[in-house]
C-alpha cells in the first residue's frame, strides 16, 4: 500500500505544503507572524486546511480511479485481502503522507517560541490542539478523497470531486448556513455538519469529545462508503 | 461409497451463470477439472471465457450456480479459495511505476509469505526475468512483463493457475518462451488458460472447452476434438499428368493446390483413400502421392462457433 512513498507524488506534495505554509507564515507581509506582533501561529492553522484542500485530493485522485483505469484492481481484489483492508491500508497510507507533511512545521512552533516578548509566551495548549485538530481534518480530507477517487475511473475527475467535498465541508455548509432561509434556525445545525466549526472549536486548545466524535463518524462513514461503491464496481 | 469421487477435482463449476443486464455473458454452463490437467478455454470475443476466469478467481460474482476450488467452495469462502489460485488477468496490469523486485515482494507480503526474499528470487529465477529484476515495470518490453505477471500469479505456489490470454501481443520468440514456462507449469499444477488462437491450445493443453456466446458447445480432449470431425474428410494425393478438372468420382469434390498436388473432398464417405486408389488403379494412373488431411482444431472451431 506504500505507492505513496516510492512515487514522486507524495513528495511533491508535502514540498508544496512547506513551502507554501512557510511562505505565508513567514515571509508575506500580509499574512506574516513576522509583522502582525503577536507571538501565534493563527495565520499558519487558518492557511494550511486551503493548502489541504488542493493537496489531499491530489494525493488521493490515483488511490482508486488508476486501479480501476489500469486493471490492477482485479489483481487486489482476487488477493486474499478484504476489502475493507484494501480502504484502510491506502487511507492509513495517505494519511501517514499528511501526517509526514505536518511534522516539520513543528519548526515554526519553537521559531515563534524564541521570538515571543518574554520568551516561551506562547498559547502551548491551543497549538496542541490546532495540530489535533489539522491532522483530524487532513484525516476527514483523505476519506472524502477516497470516497471520490473509488467512484470513477478518471484521476482528473476523482480530484475534481474531491476537491468539492474537501470544499462544501470544509466551507460550502458555512456558507449555506448563513443563507437568510437557515438564519436563527438551521444555521447552528448545519454550520456543525462542516469540519470547520469543529476545527476551530479543537484550535481554542479545547479537546472536545463531540468534535472527536465528529471527525471520527465523518471519517467512516466515508470509508464505509467507499466500500459500499466498491463492492458494487466489481 | 462412490471411488469416484476419490479423483479430486480441483475446479468444479456447476450451473453457473453471469448476467450483464439482459445479456448472457456465460449461460448455465458446469465442467470438471481434475488435479493437474492443462485446459483451455478457446472461444470468439465475448464468448464468455474472461467472464468465466474472473467468476473462478473471484473478482465478479455470479447470479447463479456454484464454483469450488480445492473442495473449497469460492463464493462462500473466498479468503480461503483466494489463497489457493493464481490468476492472470487479460491484459496483464501492474503497478508500471513499481521496481520487479518491490512489485513481487509486495505480492508475497500480501500472501503472508514467510522468506520474502527467497521466494521473490526464486520466482525471477523461474520465469527467467534476472536481468531484469531491478528494472521499473514500465522499462520493460512486453514478454517480460508477461513474465512478471506469471510471476505474481505463482509466487504464492498456488493449486491452480488461471491465466486470461497470457500470450496475446507477444512476438514469436516470446511467445515460445512463455509457452514453454507454461507447458513446465502444467506438469504440477492445473492451469486454465483462454486464448483465441488455436495452435495455443494444441502446443499446450491436454484438454479444451470451447465457449461461444456464454454456452459451452464442446468439451473434450483435444485429440479426440480434432479426430472426432469425421463429417468432412479430406484427401491430399497428386496423381502424374493430372489436374483436378480431369478427376472425376462420385460424392468427391476435387480441388487444385500447389505444386500439382490436388485436395479431395467428401461428406458422405468413410474410406475416401481406398476409393481414390481404386479409382486411380482403375484407371492406370500413377499415383504419386496419398495422404489422410487431420482436420485442424481451426475447423472445428469454426464449424462449432459460427
Amino acid at each position: 500500500m506504500n505507492q505513496f512513498f516510492s512515487s514522486l507524488v507524495g513528495y511533491i506534495a508535502i514540498g508544496i505544503f512547506l513551502v507554501l505554509s512557510a511562505l505565508f507564515t513567514f515571509v508575506f507581509p500580509s499574512t506574516s507572524v513576522l509583522d502582525a506582533g503577536f507571538a501565534s501561529l493563527d495565520t499558519f492553522f487558518s492557511n494550511a486546511p486551503l493548502f489541504f484542500l488542493f493537496l489531499i485530493p491530489a494525493i488521493t485522485m490515483r488511490m482508486f480511479a488508476e486501479e480501476f483505469n489500469t486493471g490492477t484492481i482485479e489483481l487486489l481484489l482476487t488477493r486474499p485481502l478484504k476489502i475493507i483492508d484494501i480502504i484502510g491500508g491506502k487511507f492509513l497510507a495517505a494519511l501517514m503522507l499528511v501526517v509526514f507533511s505536518i511534522l516539520p512545521t513543528i519548526v515554526y512552533y519553537f521559531s515563534i517560541y524564541k521570538l515571543a516578548v518574554p520568551i516561551g509566551n506562547v498559547d502551548t495548549g491551543g497549538i496542541i490542539g490546532s495540530y489535533f485538530g489539522l491532522i483530524l481534518l487532513g484525516a476527514s480530507f483523505v476519506a472524502l478523497g477516497t470516497f471520490s477517487s473509488a467512484i470513477t475511473n478518471n484521476q482528473i475527475i476523482a480530484f475534481l470531486i474531491g476537491v468539492l467535498f474537501c470544499f462544501t465541508f470544509y466551507m460550502g455548509l458555512d456558507f449555506l448556513a448563513k443563507m437568510p432561509v437557515f438564519v436563527g434556525r438551521l444555521d447552528y445545525f448545519i454550520e456543525h455538519l462542516g469540519v470547520n466549526a469543529h476545527y476551530l472549536a479543537m484550535s481554542k486548545g479545547v479537546i472536545d469529545t463531540r468534535d472527536l466524535l465528529y471527525f471520527l463518524s465523518l471519517i467512516i462513514i466515508f470509508l464505509l462508503l467507499t466500500k459500499i461503491v466498491l463492492t458494487k464496481r466489481k | 461409497m462412490n471411488y469416484i469421487t476419490l479423483q479430486s477435482m480441483s475446479v468444479k463449476v456447476q450451473n453457473l451463470s453471469k448476467l450483464y443486464g439482459s445479456q448472457r455473458a456465460v449461460d448455465n454452463i458446469s465442467f470438471d477439472i481434475p488435479d493437474g490437467q492443462v485446459i483451455g478455454f478457446l472461444g470468439p470475443n465475448g464468448a464468455g471465457k474472461s467472464t468465466t476466469m474472473k467468476m473462478i478467481a473471484g473478482f465478479i460474482e455470479p447470479n447463479a450456480g456454484s464454483i469450488e476450488v480445492c473442495g473449497i467452495p469460492v463464493l462462500e469462502q473466498a479468503m480461503l479459495s483466494k489463497q489457493k489460485i493464481g490468476y492472470l488477468p487479460e491484459n496483464n496490469p501492474l503497478y508500471y511505476d513499481m521496481y520487479v523486485k518491490e512489485y513481487l515482494s509486495f505480492v508475497a507480503n500480501v500472501h503472508g509469505i514467510r522468506s520474502i526474499n527467497n521466494r521473490v528470487a526464486e520466482m525471477i529465477e523461474m520465469t527467467g526475468l534476472d536481468r531484469e529484476q531491478h528494472k521499473k515495470i514500465q522499462h520493460l518490453s512486453k514478454g517480460y512483463k508477461q513474465r512478471v505477471g506469471l510471476a505474481q500469479a505463482m509466487i504464492h505456489d498456488p493449486e491452480v493457475l488461471i491465466l486470461d490470454e497470457p500470450t496475446s501481443g507477444l512476438d514469436p520468440n516470446q511467445l515460445e518462451d512463455i509457452r514453454s514456462l507454461i507447458v513446465n507449469l502444467g506438469k504440477e499444477k492445473t492451469v486454465i488458460l483462454s486464448t483465441h488462437i488455436m495452435q495455443e491450445v494444441e502446443a499446450m493443453c491436454e484438454r479444451v472447452i470451447i465457449l461461444n456466446k456464454g454456452k459451452i458447445a464442446a468439451d473434450n480432449q483435444v485429440a479426440r476434438l480434432k479426430s472426432g470431425n469425421k463429417k468432412t474428410q479430406l484427401v491430399r494425393l497428386k496423381i502424374k499428368g493430372k489436374s483436378a478438372s480431369k478427376l472425376q468420382l462420385n460424392h468427391v469434390k476435387f480441388k487444385d493446390i500447389e505444386d500439382g498436388f490436388v485436395l479431395a473432398q467428401s461428406n458422405n464417405s468413410e474410406v475416401l483413400t481406398e476409393e481414390i486408389f481404386r479409382y486411380c488403379a482403375s484407371k492406370e494412373w500413377v499415383l504419386q502421392h496419398l495422404s489422410q488431411e487431420e482436420s485442424s482444431l481451426e475447423d472445428v472451431f469454426k464449424e462449432l462457433t459460427k
